[in-house]
């Protein structure tokens, strides 16, 4: 499973990261090594093996529906980048 | 005084021979005069710790105290604490005052416990050397040149160089046990599930555990019963009957079953470490131990799932830093586009920015199967591996780390040999079983520095007392817990 | 165009009934001022973590239980991951390849034509915030207050063929969410809100054309325009030699015309898994048949109830049967009146939904209360006034100068019965038109009907129709 540096770039615009052209070239040799670790895995049979999402067999609890909030805004939005009129500002989201 | 344990400080504490005001201001004038160097803090703030001592001193003096009342704590900055800032070891998170206490935090300022301050960390707990942090690296007290492990390098260090009485960490890899080996101190990473994970700041979800970091195992019992305990706000918590983990303490180990998986002792393992270990599972033949040879065959495996698992849950959980509502936004952008990617770009440093893109690439289209899946599968392999072996043994004793400290930067731009690290501690994880590390002695290093080695125990789910006895024992017959590095000592 | 066959498939979102939010205890009390319903939890802070909400899940299964569904014994939570600002976390949490309800099946009426849609899943997930636009230049303002509020999303089958069957489904649906109480069904406050799935294809083509969807219409007239405007383009772009792009596009209610959304041209890799924070969702079979038991009795079982019971025609039951209130109306309506069902069924489908539909009022308030109507069908079943002066009582009752009685008494409508008295007013009638009389046994019918006319005039309309015609007849000697 080899990268390539267009792969590196599809990847971090998913992950909403900016790389320039020399940090997608080194980012490629470190993330290839990190790969080649986790290669070892495909020599293992796993068929019929249930996949562990958790340790303990458990199920969800279920929370009873109340209201225990109350208004914090002004608490949340202090450390805010941008806000007006309590409402968080981001540049123009176009639909 | 900075050498007692906690009991010991909580009786002079209840007897008045001093007040928590004094206690924390010691530690206070320590951290002042050694952290500048070791850099084990990341934020300070002596007035809200002062007056968390006095409250302290208050129950004190109304005979509401506990085991831990007044007692100075080190907090990894990983733990949100209201109206602390609350890093994370990121840019990202520089100026985020926390507005609310995570479950951890709430347990300790319930007993009066005093927060010392929050302790340096690889950003985003992703890293075995400390040296990925926003705020700097942190020596290692044994050696200045050195690394003190990672994540919870800060809590190690502070605890080795007596910078508090305790401290908290979070173990997602290895990040409680890795540094305390490498620093000379005990550290435990209990059941997943028994410690709440709310206002503790995510890395891999299924994975993070909080627990102590401190001088001894029977320290470490008192911090695990303020510690442990159900949170409702945390799906995942555990809601079993609190217990107390100090209730072994003392027990004779005769017969106790030791198992030894060979895996632990194969190529890889520094023949100085394996050496202290081998010395230290002869003391436990002579506590009367009876040792098992176990085998963990899929422990190779466990770096490449961890390596998929871990970031395939970080690149989500670190999706919410977006520079919208909190954390650090680009202060130039042209669209909402750029807004996202350069302030992520700014806000991350390359170790966090690497698992992200590792995590996100395992996760997308065409590769879930091949990557996530499978290594769900193996995890299970991995967690059999030990169900197996607790049918032929009470607890698993091995090294907790291949080495002892590294050079600062000798590890830091070759990402697969820092995981290698994690050899030893990684499948606990996996597994969700509870693992310690306590100091076992020491080892040379290539330049002939001694430096202190820790011995892994691993105990099945639950098992937390027995093996803080086992542990305890050790320590009744050892002094390797009471060494304190020098230049600290004044 | 005729050649052509449109395949439409629709996703709904319907906010459930609960207090609070799916994973939080904040209020989703609608209109609030920005960001004061949104904690740490919504805003999606360092640290913070979900916990499901259990009125969710039984919204779930009640209406599993009304689509006579699947409801899976462990279903499982995982996070849809992408950028958007109105999503805090950077994911949704929704339900992917687990989710609590599956195949399950929804009839609809279209005109005459019963028609089954298949359901193939429906599943619980958090709603995303509100961007507002025109904040400061340039700039968006996001608020959070709608993130977390709990949805069901609802996925049909490719199963409908127009617009029609359509908007009749989503109806339908609409219907029954609030029937059994999930869902508040309010359409302007977007608590129901349909993306629809369309393709075209040439008749007899097994293939499925490439799809478009439409997203949230929130109206059924929006939903049939754009339905219709889609259609209508998508086939006159391949009939031009175009072809298909697999799009999202967005309803311009002013236009009314549809367009691609510019946010979702890149294609999306939303990197599924299994949400960390969340445990399986196990729901035990003790659970389902509790809440089964809770149930009030569904629209489907009501209907044929209604066809055995009061001999109704389908029709006829499935209109009364279109939503909780006129089945109450009705049966309210049929108990006060204790006569035959197909004429309350009449007036309740007739004058009443007329009137109501006249005023665009929901029959809950309609000022002609079940009581009330009830006492006007008995005066029309015992002849005291024929079906053209029930109307005028009706419109005096709606008006609310009374009951059915006391405006007949105001009004002196009560109706000729004596044969004596309209015998008399029948000769009369003979005796003026004679003309008539000939041309009638001349053999013209019509002259019949006119005298019949005649007759019902000189009583000034209250001579029983009937007893007129039989007199009539045997007076003429035919």
């Amino acid at each position: 499973m080899s990268l390539s540096t267009t792969d590196v770039k599809r990847i971090a615009h998913l992950a909403r990261i900016a790389v320039s052209e020399a940090e997608a070239e080194q980012t490629l040799q470190k993330l290839s090594g990190i790969l080649g670790l986790i290669e070892q895995m495909q020599a293992v049979d796993t068929t019929g093996i249930a996949p562990m999402s958790h340790s303990q067999d458990v199920t969800q609890r279920l929370r009873t529906d109340v209201v225990t909030e109350s208004n914090q805004r002004e608490l949340l939005q202090s450390i805010a980048p941008a806000v007006e009129n309590g409402l968080y500002l981001v540049p123009k989201v176009i639909e | 005084m900075i050498n007692k344990s906690l009991k010991q400080l909580a009786a002079m504490l209840a007897s008045k021979d001093i007040s928590s005001v004094e206690l924390t201001q010691e530690y206070l004038n320590r951290i002042d005069r050694y952290n500048p160097e070791i850099n084990a803090y990341i934020a300070l703030d002596q007035e809200k710790t002062l007056a968390q001592a006095t409250a302290a001193d208050q129950m004190l003096a109304q005979g509401k105290a506990s085991a831990l009342t007044g007692i100075p704590i080190a907090q990894k900055d990983i733990f949100c604490a209201k109206g602390w800032q609350t890093t994370c070891g990121s840019k990202m998170l520089e100026n985020f005052i926390a507005p609310y206490d995570a479950g951890v935090i709430e347990r300790f300022n319930a007993v009066g416990s005093v927060n010392l301050g929050k302790t340096n960390m690889d950003e985003f707990a992703m890293g075995s050397s400390n040296e990925t942090s926003y705020y700097g690296k942190v020596q290692n007290p044994w050696d200045r040149s050195r690394v003190p492990g990672g994540s919870s390098g800060g809590s190690a260090a502070a605890v080795a160089a007596r910078l508090c009485a305790a401290a908290t960490g979070t173990d997602t890899g290895g990040s409680i046990r890795q540094p305390a080996s490498l620093c000379g101190l005990s550290g435990l990473k209990p059941t997943y599930g028994l410690a709440s994970r709310y206002g503790m700041i995510a890395f891999a979800s299924s994975l993070d555990q909080a627990g102590p970091m401190a001088k001894s195992c029977e320290d470490m019992a008192l911090m695990m019963n303020v510690m442990t305990g159900f949170d409702e706000r945390d799906s995942t918590s555990l809601n079993r009957e609190k217990e107390d983990y100090a209730r072994d303490l003392g027990k004779p180990l005769a017969g106790l079953r030791v198992g030894l998986p060979k895996e632990y002792f194969a190529e890889g393992l520094e023949a100085g470490v394996a050496k202290v270990i081998e010395a230290a599972i002869d003391e436990y033949r002579q506590l009367g131990a009876e040792i098992v040879d176990i085998s963990l065959p899929n422990t190779m495996l466990s770096i490449p799932v961890y390596y998929v698992l871990a970031p395939a849950e970080a690149s989500s959980n670190l999706s919410r830093y977006d520079g919208v509502r909190f954390g650090h936004r680009a202060a130039e952008y042209d669209d909402l586009m750029e807004m996202y990617c350069k302030s992520r770009a700014e806000g991350f440093g390359a170790e966090v920015k690497r698992r992200i893109l590792i995590g996100t690439y395992v996760l997308s289209a065409g590769y879930y199967d091949a990557y996530y899946l499978k290594a769900q599968q193996i995890r299970r392999l991995i967690a059999q591996d030990f169900e197996r072996a607790f049918e032929q043994c009470d607890i698993i004793l091995g090294p907790t780390a291949p080495s002892t400290a590294f050079k600062a930067g000798e590890k830091a731009d070759d990402p697969v040999a820092m995981y290698l690290q994690d050899i030893y501690t990684i499948a606990v994880n996996l597994a969700g079983l509870p693992g310690m590390s306590i100091p076992a002695g020491f080892a040379p290093a290539d330049d002939g520095k001694e430096l202190p080695v820790g011995l892994q125990i691993i105990g099945n789910y639950f098992d937390e007392a027995r093996m803080l006895n086992a542990g305890h024992a050790y320590q009744q017959v050892t002094d390797w817990h009471t060494r304190m590095p020098e230049g600290v000592t004044s | 165009m005729s050649d052509w066959e449109v395949v439409i498939g629709l996703e709904t979102h319907t906010q459930l009934n609960t207090k609070s939010k799916i994973f939080s205890g904040s209020s989703i009390a609608f209109g609030a001022e920005p960001n004061t319903q949104a904690n740490v939890v919504d805003i999606a802070m360092p640290g913070v973590l979900p916990v499901l909400n259990k009125e969710a899940v039984r919204c779930a299964i009640r209406f599993g239980l009304a689509v006579d569904a699947e409801i899976a014994s462990r279903s499982v939570f995982a996070r849809k991951n992408y950028f958007y600002p109105d999503l805090p976390k950077g994911y949704q949490i929704s339900q992917y390849e687990l989710p609590v309800v599956g195949k399950g099946a929804l009839t609809i009426q279209v005109g005459e034509q019963e028609k089954t849609i298949r359901i193939t899943r429906a599943h619980l997930e958090e709603d995303a915030g509100k961007s507002m636009h025109g904040a400061s230049p340039g700039q968006s303002g996001i608020d959070l207050n709608r993130a977390g509020t709990p949805l069901l999303e609802i996925v049909t089958e490719p199963d409908m063929r127009s617009a029609a069957e359509a908007v009749a489904y989503a109806r339908k649906l609409h219907d029954l969410v609030q029937w059994i109480n999930i869902c508040d069904g309010n359409m302007q406050e977007g608590s129901f809100r349909c993306d629809v799935n369309v393709s075209v294809r040439r008749k007899g083509d097994e293939k499925l054309g490439t799809r478009r969807e439409i997203k949230n219409l929130n109206s059924f007239r929006f939903m049939q325009q754009a339905i219709e405007y889609e259609t209508r383009w998508q086939i006159e772009t391949l009939e031009d030699g175009g072809k298909i792009e697999q799009a999202t596009v967005l309803f311009n209610p002013d236009t009314g015309e549809t367009r691609a959304m510019r946010s979702k041209e890149e294609a999306n890799d939303y990197r599924y898994f299994p949400d960390p924070d969340l445990l399986p969702l196990a729901i035990s079979a003790e659970e389902i048949e509790s809440i089964r038991s809770e149930m009030p009795e569904l629209p489907a079982a009501m209907k044929s109830r209604f066809e055995e019971a009061y001999s109704l025609s389908a029709y006829d039951a499935s209109a009364l049967t279109a939503s909780r209130n006129v089945a109450d109306y009705f049966t309210a309506t049929l108990q006060a009146f204790g006569g035959e069902a197909k004429l309350a069924a009449n007036w309740v489908m007739g004058g009443v939904s007329a009137k109501l539909n006249e005023e665009d009022k929901n029959i809950a308030d309609s000022p002609v209360s079940p009581e009330l109507l009830a006492g006007l069908i008995k005066r029309i079943a015992d002849n005291t006034i024929s079906s053209k002066m029930a109307k005028e009582v009706f419109e005096a009752m709606w008006a609310g100068e009374g009951t059915a009685d006391q405006i007949i008494d105001k009004k002196g409508l009560k109706q000729v019965t004596d044969s004596g008295a309209i015998e008399t007013i029948v000769d009369e009638v003979l005796a003026a038109n004679p003309a008539m009389v000939e041309e009638f046994k001349a053999g013209k019918e019509k002259a019949f009907n006119a005298l019949v006319g005649q007759a019902m005039k000189a009583s000034k309309g209250k001579a029983n129709p009937a007893q007129v015609n039989e007199i009539l007849k045997r007076k003429l000697g035919s």
